[in-house]
């Protein structure tokens, strides 16, 4: 795994597991993999990991059981709210760039269309 | 959190130099710190004194609470940055010598270490007769499988390939246990980015920056490297 180093590497490892939640490569009531094993399989330092860990715990999207381990929340609402945001917030950015380039919301559209089309 | 090293005000005079400038550092019980700077900064000279091999001429050095001695070896494993070991002795000899010198070296922890390192076949050879990175894997073993509190470790990847550096970064990724301390010195700062949660940065004998790594990313919108350029180039 290749982390952008330019921006904090607890940050992208939350990214990466709110990612793999909204595709379902981790569902609802599911133990996430323990601290050691992330570690061990990102080559990242445990304790940024539990400090990614911590991070979701705070957005309730993942919750610790003492002596159990960490896992993802059973209601299905919250997730479909991270999807939503995770959705807004690429969305943010593509708007960003399409605004840098001057093209209007009616030309996004036209082109989303036609590329979707096909 | 408790401070697993604390030095207040070292002045250490060392090969016809300042080596460290009234320094004073405290490193938090946990983390992998990097001690980072160029050539000639005082890295070294600091590793040193923190394992009580030199002594500073003022100033005071604890590790755990105790003043550094007899005692604090016992939990500090240290790593020089030359050879430590014997040239006549063979891989097994080096081992038995640890076994006996120190209570808290594991056989096991080693022999998982060395089957990691790929030396696991080479335990009749003299240490002589290692190459370069082969024996900078082993001596590295020697020093992770003790069960130590702190563990220093002085350019633990300078001079070796690329393959043998990512073996070293896991080894000391996988023995990093919680609640252990590894202060690991390097001027190869781009390849112990993921490994370090905290970075210290030495300049002339004192200490100019020292932070969280992802806190220090966040404020300097750059990686460790970019902070290390600002620091030391002022770009």
């Amino acid at each position: 795994m290749n982390f952008d180093e330019n921006t904090p590497i607890y940050l992208q490892i939350s990214n990466l597991i709110k990612i793999g939640i909204v595709q379902g490569k981790y569902n609802p009531g599911d133990k996430m993999p323990s601290v050691r094993e992330l570690s061990t399989e990102l080559k990242v330092n445990p304790n940024t990991i539990q400090r990614a860990y911590s991070e979701i715990d705070k957005e309730g999207i993942l919750y610790t059981k003492r002596g159990m381990g960490t896992f993802v929340v059973e209601d299905l609402k919250i997730i479909e709210g991270l999807k939503v945001n995770m959705a807004k917030t690429t969305v943010e950015k593509f708007l960003d760039e399409m605004d840098s380039l001057g093209i209007s919301t009616e030309e996004i559209v036209e082109i989303i269309k036609e590329l979707r089309r096909d | 959190m408790a401070n697993i090293v604390e030095v207040k005000k070292a002045y250490k005079f060392y090969g016809g130099t300042t080596a460290l400038d009234f320094i004073d550092l405290d490193i938090k019980k946990g983390n992998i710190v990097g001690l980072l700077g160029p050539n000639g900064s005082g890295k070294t000279t600091l590793l040193k004194v923190i394992a009580n091999v030199i002594h500073p001429e003022s100033g005071e050095i604890f590790v755990d609470g105790k003043k550094v001695g007899i005692e604090t070896r016992k939990i500090v494993s240290y790593l020089p940055d030359n050879d430590f070991l014997l040239k006549w002795m063979t891989l097994n000899n080096a081992i038995k010598f640890y076994e006996d010198f120190f209570e808290d070296f594991s056989k096991e922890k080693m022999m998982d270490l060395l089957n990691f390192m790929e030396l696991d076949g080479k335990l009749a050879i003299k240490v002589k007769d290692l190459s370069k990175g082969m024996r900078e894997k082993f001596n590295l073993s020697l020093i992770l499988a003790r069960d130590a509190e702190v563990y220093l470790l002085d350019e633990p990847i300078g001079g070796v390939d690329i393959i043998t550096r990512d073996n070293i970064l896991e080894s000391i990724i996988n023995t990093f246990v919680e609640g252990k301390t590894i202060i690991i010195t390097t001027h190869l700062v781009s390849e112990l980015e993921k490994i370090l949660d905290e970075a210290v940065f030495i300049k002339d004998g004192k200490i100019i920056l020292q932070g969280n790594c992802d806190d220090l990313r966040m404020e300097y919108g750059t990686n460790i490297e970019g902070v290390y350029r600002q620091v030391y180039r002022g770009v």
